[in-house]
């Protein structure tokens, strides 16, 4: 009877330290969690700063005004388009290669 | 004797007794409390315990981001900090001063003042910073000094699609356009929950969840980015060469019936809200109605047309270019002489279209504009829509038919006019408009028959050639059709002798219409007035370039086609 109890205030003690260092690991994870999370927030906030970025320099107008004055780009005129029609690029070794 | 005394004496047994029951009462007592405390007060000390070190913090959430349907993004929200003092806590030291001084980009001697208003306990020393040099700010650990997390709404495409997108107070909260119209979904509620940290401020566990966050939906509109910065381009360049007072686009898809751009003028910055006042922020395509004139006659012929009264080729005699009906005359701009129907509406002809008008039934013709949406309004989520009007038919009188048929005595936004040429360009129905991106087709309803409208689009197309009234809107290589508007304005119920509305609606290309595109313009008085003068010409420019983006191929190509087989479709008259 005296051995069975000296048994189980081992295995007592056994769970004790169990559950200590079980809970310290936990936290530790849990920590380890929010860090991530707080990154995840973090490169949230950047993503949208680099969308707002994007969405700004890709402006039409700022587009356009680099095409036009540093580029020295322009809309052709009508008279400048050549429209090729698929039927006459199939014909055409040399305008084959721009079909889809 | 006396020292015998002491050992002999008897106590009385009640005295132990005594003595043993207090102990007892002593114990039963502390084991009462223990019980009380572990058992029944359990709730109310853990709470007090946990209160030690656990703390409630926020869960951020964002207001859902607007896109263009090509998921370009026209309206996003960015996180902001502000920064603020409590006058009675802060201890700084000049050292720390100048640093603050030199992150805010504030002068020292203004955060001083700030600092020192000692009978308040919180003032802001700057609004909305950005983030990095909050934390730079909280770094330098002043006393007193703190940040809190607020978020700011971002519009890259500032005054470009202003009237579309509205915008939001510091509440995030929708005032105008697609943020108020869309409030209940676009916004997001912050959450908090309680949790644990320990003694180094790290969180170690979570207890409960307060609220959760309620993260704002993304919103897919059905605009174009780029043709929408197009339209409000050509839009502004047109305003100010006109000298007009305000000026209108709206670019449809023609078999959606999806908004493609919408501007106006006068506009403002939503960036900046110092330039929002009561006449900027007027969706005036929307909001404002007026009198459509010309634009209006197709309705009236295509009606005639649906019920056998005329066809494309029925003459109609004009002379002498006016036409009394009761005690009003009915004006042409000049002696147009004999006309077919389909000249009627390329010349646009008052005459000729009020004496259409007046073969038919009142009935007839109400129904005719009721079905193409007129006096409806057009649904598509914006705050304060107009209506526009039209009376029933049992009250006109003939000479109102008879001005009806060409738009006057009735009145409509610019966007109920679109949304009505819908009918020609999807073989006879009325798409319904939706600012948002469609996925499934969309169902019409059938207004007229589809032999109707494709002969009142060949009848359009001809306004744009020469001899109709609408040379300008042609595009080369596209076949374009529409028509023009020129109206007196109404002023105090009395037509204004010099006050005009210039209207041109039109769509291309006109083998498989893509896009219709109404344009307004409000007191055009740089000499020009007429629709075909004023509108047509930005009608041509927006429909150019928007062909162009959309990438769709030319229905009439001229003499520039690279070609081997056969020859392509040529339009007769190229």
């Amino acid at each position: 009877m005296f051995k069975l109890n000296i048994f189980f205030v081992v295995v007592l003690i056994a769970c004790a330290l169990g559950i200590v260092t079980s809970q310290h690991t936990a936290r530790k994870l849990f920590m380890a969690l929010e860090n991530e999370k707080e990154i995840e927030q973090k490169l949230d906030v950047e993503w949208g700063r680099l969308q707002l970025e994007q969405s700004t320099l890709i402006m039409h107008g700022r587009i356009e005004h680099i095409a036009r004055e540093h580029l020295n780009m322009m809309a052709p005129a009508a008279s400048n388009i050549q429209i090729v029609s698929i039927d006459a690029a199939e014909d055409r070794p040399d305008l084959k290669s721009l079909l889809p | 004797m006396i020292k015998n005394e002491i050992s002999q004496i008897k106590l009385s047994a009640w005295r132990s007794f005594l003595l043993f029951s207090l102990l007892v009462l002593g114990l039963v007592s502390l084991i009462a409390r223990a019980a009380y405390l572990q058992g029944m007060h359990n709730d109310f000390l853990q709470e007090k315990g946990e209160s030690r070190y656990s703390r409630v913090i926020e869960m951020n959430a964002d207001r859902g981001m607007i896109t263009d349907r090509n998921g370009q993004i026209l309206a996003i929200s960015s996180p902001i900090a502000s920064i603020y003092a409590d006058p009675k806590v802060v201890k700084i030291t000049p050292e720390q001063l100048k640093q603050l001084s030199n992150l805010l980009e504030t002068p020292a001697t203004t955060i001083d003042d700030r600092i020192k208003k000692e009978n308040s306990r919180f003032v802001y020393l700057k609004r909305q910073v950005v983030p990095d040099i909050a934390e730079k700010i909280l770094k330098l650990k002043i006393q007193g000094i703190y940040s809190t997390h607020e978020s700011k709404r971002y519009y890259p495409e500032s005054e470009f699609a202003a009237h579309v997108l509205g915008f939001t107070d510091i509440n995030d909260e929708g005032q105008e356009g697609v943020e108020r119209g869309w409030q209940k979904i676009l916004a997001s509620e912050l959450g908090s929950r309680r949790v644990i940290k320990d003694n180094k401020g790290r969180i170690i566990e979570d207890i409960e969840k307060i609220r959760l966050p309620k993260q704002g939906q993304d919103l897919i509109l059905s605009i174009d980015r780029r043709i929408q910065y197009r339209a409000h381009a050509e839009l502004k360049e047109a305003v100010k060469a006109n000298k007009a007072k305000a000026g209108s686009i709206v670019v449809l898809d023609a078999q959606t019936g999806e908004i493609l751009a919408l501007t106006n003028l006068p506009v403002y910055n939503p960036n900046n809200r110092s330039t929002i006042s009561n006449e900027r922020i007027r969706n005036r395509a929307l909001i404002d109605t007026f009198e459509p004139g010309s634009t209006l006659k197709p309705f009236t012929v295509a009606i005639a047309m649906e019920v056998g009264k005329v066809n494309a080729n029925t003459v109609m005699q004009t002379s002498p270019g006016m036409m009394q009906v009761g005690r009003r005359t009915i004006r042409d701009v000049n002696n147009k002489g004999e006309l077919t129907v389909a000249q009627v509406i390329q010349q646009s002809s008052n005459v000729g279209t009020a004496k259409i008008a007046l073969s038919l039934a009142p009935q007839t013709m109400w129904e005719m504009f009721n079905r193409s949406g007129f006096g409806i309004p057009t649904n598509s989520g914006f705050p304060g829509e107009a209506s526009g009007i039209l009376r029933p038919y049992n009250t006109w009188r003939p000479i109102e038919q008879a001005t009806m048929s060409y738009g006057h005595g009735i009145s409509t936004s610019l966007m109920q006019l679109a949304r009505a040429y819908t009918i020609f360009t999807s073989g006879g129905e009325l798409k319904p408009i939706s600012l948002l991106k469609q996925t499934m087709p969309v169902m019409g309803q059938r207004v007229i028959s589809r032999d109707t409208a494709l002969a009142m689009s060949h009848m359009l197309e001809m306004a744009t050639k020469p001899g109709g009234t609408a040379p300008l809107a042609q595009i080369n290589g596209y076949r374009v059709a529409g028509k023009t508007g020129t109206a007196h304005k109404l002023i105090d119920g009395q037509y204004a002798k010099k006050h005009y509305i210039s209207t041109f609606v039109g769509f291309a290309p006109v083998s498989n219409p893509r896009l219709i595109i109404a344009v307004m313009m409000d007191e055009p008085s740089a000499g020009k007035y007429f629709g075909g003068a004023v509108a047509a010409p930005i009608f041509n420019k927006v429909m150019t370039s928007a062909l162009r983006i959309l990438n769709i191929p030319p229905d009439a190509p001229a003499n520039n086609v690279v070609t081997f087989t056969a020859a392509p479709e040529m339009d007769d008259e190229g």
